[in-house]
């Protein structure tokens, strides 16, 4: 231990303000972009996932107009709304998935 | 003999590896920079000559060198980008550029820091703080035009030319302003690291030095998977990890 | 396009190897000449862009007299940074018709779309570039020299320092250029890019102009001038042309 009390080890030499001006400023910085970093994580994903809900969205509603043309041009076929979409979502996931590979 | 790494050229993977790695990059970090800095703040001795101002020895030359080293492993990133094509290779040059900036302004802050009482100055226009402040501009330019760009490959590709171009004039900036200030500065400044370290003051500098190393280490990897997911983002199995992580 | 139309001929020109060597080994001449005269032409349509830099580069040195006060030995004294410092910037300032134009009305995908190697075609604008900039900084240098009060023993030091720097400034200036071509407000990011890459040559330059006034022999600088020169002339058009080819995606 090179200090002898702890305002000595405060005052370094009378060197402090320059030595806790580089420690303190190299901390500032680096802790910054740390933080800064980590939560850009959770940042990426929530746009990812606010990207993904808009496309959802998006196609969601193109089916819904296509189903509604449909339905216009032949009235006949009744079928359930909810199971249509759920078939419909499937094949088009796959396309997606195949486009974007 | 590469073999190994091909796997690695798989997003996915890289990703997963990248996560693993964190945890044990960041215990390390912390160990190496907690005995480093203790042993550096408390226990190395005074310099005979600079007293207690000597400790800033410990931040400075460990970010002095990082901020040079950082843009060197950056300007590899690039060539392995645009000779082979590496999309990864350019996220971690993009994850590496601020990383590299802000050690090079740490450099400059504690080198202002140290010149006040040994230099009576703050600002000196010696030649390895102007090459130091000349370097921030270029990371500061890099960091520019990867913003500038909206698609993120063709800001990686860009950036790395320009990184490239920077890495060829480096030496040639270096050796200009080096040899401009022998020129202009008639009285020399001394020269701050002594050519023989007492192992005193060796140690806590080598613990300094990987701690801080280590803790770019985990920055870099922290960025380095925000940017594979950012952009591989239409891909399967991002979407599956955010809904799986955000769930 | 004249240079498709020129492609097109050449691909029509009977296989024959040896013709065709000849005819390829002229060609690439004929490309450089082509791109050469299609720039000087344009900038001939409009003369303001050859004088607007230069303008500014008359205006920024009268503004340092004003600045820093009349007396001659302060202003000989920091002449040589003055003016180069000022060229630097003019430079910058003309830099950014180098392919913005090109790249606005497409015919900068034309080139790389040419059987002609890239690195032709963007010597042959950079070449051009100089002409239309660096060349008129030279003609007007000596009389901003005499305002400045530039030691007399330096005048051929500023000319040839202009003579083997402003072509540096051009190449590497186009590198900066064609990085930021496809980006909207690429003009600050420009200088941001470019300055940094200025600074050797500026310091040699300068030192260059120093140095002769002291009435010593300064070839050394000048060598090392025309060192950074030759070493951009071979590996700048590479770096655009592989520039380019991001921006215009």
């Amino acid at each position: 231990m090179q200090f002898n009390s702890f305002s000595d080890f405060i005052n370094m030499g009378s060197y402090g303000f320059y030595v806790w001006l580089s420690y303190g400023a190299a901390a500032v910085i680096l802790t910054f972009l740390l933080i800064k970093s980590k939560s850009g994580h959770l940042h990426t994903m929530k746009q990812i996932a606010k990207r993904k809900h808009r496309e959802d969205k998006l196609r969601e509603a193109r089916e819904l107009r296509k189903k509604q043309s449909h339905n216009k041009a032949e009235t006949s076929t009744e079928q359930s709304s909810t199971q249509t979409s759920t078939v419909t979502s499937t094949p088009t996931n796959k396309a997606l998935n195949e486009v974007t590979e | 003999m590469w073999k190994f790494l091909h796997p690695y050229a798989n997003p996915e993977t890289t990703y997963h590896f990248t996560n693993k790695l964190l945890p044990w990059l960041t215990a390390l970090a912390a160990l190496f920079l907690s005995i480093g800095l203790v042993w550096a703040l408390l226990f190395a001795p005074a310099d005979y000559q600079q007293g207690d101002s000597f400790r800033i020895f410990y931040v400075h030359v460990p970010a002095a060198s990082l901020s040079m080293g950082i843009y060197v492993s950056m300007a590899i990133a690039a060539l392995c980008s645009l000779v082979w094509q590496l999309k990864l290779a350019d996220a971690s040059a993009a994850a590496m550029a601020p990383v590299g900036a802000a050690f090079t302004a740490i450099a400059l802050i504690t080198g202002a820091a140290w010149g006040k009482p040994m230099w009576g100055t703050w600002w000196i226009w010696d030649a390895r703080l102007t090459s130091e402040l000349i370097l921030l501009f270029l990371y500061l330019g890099v960091i520019a035009l990867h913003n500038a760009f909206e698609d993120k490959n063709l800001a990686g590709k860009a950036a790395g030319i320009l990184t490239l171009v920077g890495v060829i004039n480096i030496p040639i900036i270096k050796y200009s302003v080096d040899w401009w200030n022998t020129l202009h500065q008639g009285s020399t400044v001394s020269k701050l690291g002594k050519p023989s370290m007492s192992l005193d003051m060796l140690w806590p500098f080598i613990f300094c030095f990987i701690g801080f190393a280590l803790l770019a280490g985990v920055i870099i990897c922290l960025r380095f998977r925000n940017e594979i997911l950012a952009r591989n983002s239409i891909r399967p199995w991002v979407r599956q990890l955010v809904e799986k992580q955000l769930a | 396009m004249t240079l498709k139309a020129q492609s097109q001929q050449m691909t029509e020109q009977p296989i024959d190897k040896a013709n065709t060597d000849r005819v390829k080994q002229l060609s690439y001449r004929r490309a450089f000449m082509l791109v050469l005269k299609r720039d000087l032409t344009i900038a001939m349509r409009h003369k303001d862009d050859i004088i607007n830099p230069l303008l500014f580069f008359v205006i920024i040195i009268t503004l340092f007299p004003l600045g820093i006060g009349p007396e001659a030995q302060t202003l000989s004294r920091i002449a040589p940074g003055i003016i180069w410092v000022a060229a630097l910037l003019a430079t910058l300032l003309s830099l950014d018709r180098l392919f913005k134009s090109d790249h606005l009305d497409g015919s900068l995908e034309q080139m790389l779309l040419s059987p002609h190697p890239i690195f032709v075609l963007v010597l042959a604008k950079i070449f051009a570039h100089w002409l239309i900039t660096g060349l008129p900084l030279i003609l007007i240098a000596p009389l901003l020299a005499v305002l400045l009060h530039l030691d007399e023993n330096s005048y051929t030091a500023l000319l040839l320092t202009l003579l083997l720097g402003t072509p540096v400034l051009s190449l590497l200036g186009a590198v900066g250029v064609a990085l930021t071509v496809g980006i909207k407000k690429g003009g600050v990011l420009l200088s941001l890019l470019v300055l940094p890459l200025y600074i050797p040559v500026l310091i040699f330059a300068t030192s260059a102009i120093d140095t002769a006034a002291l009435g010593l022999p300064y070839s050394g600088q000048l060598a090392i001038i025309a060192a950074l020169f030759f070493g951009s002339l071979t590996l700048a058009p590479f770096a655009v042309g592989a520039a380019i080819k991001v921006s215009t995606n």
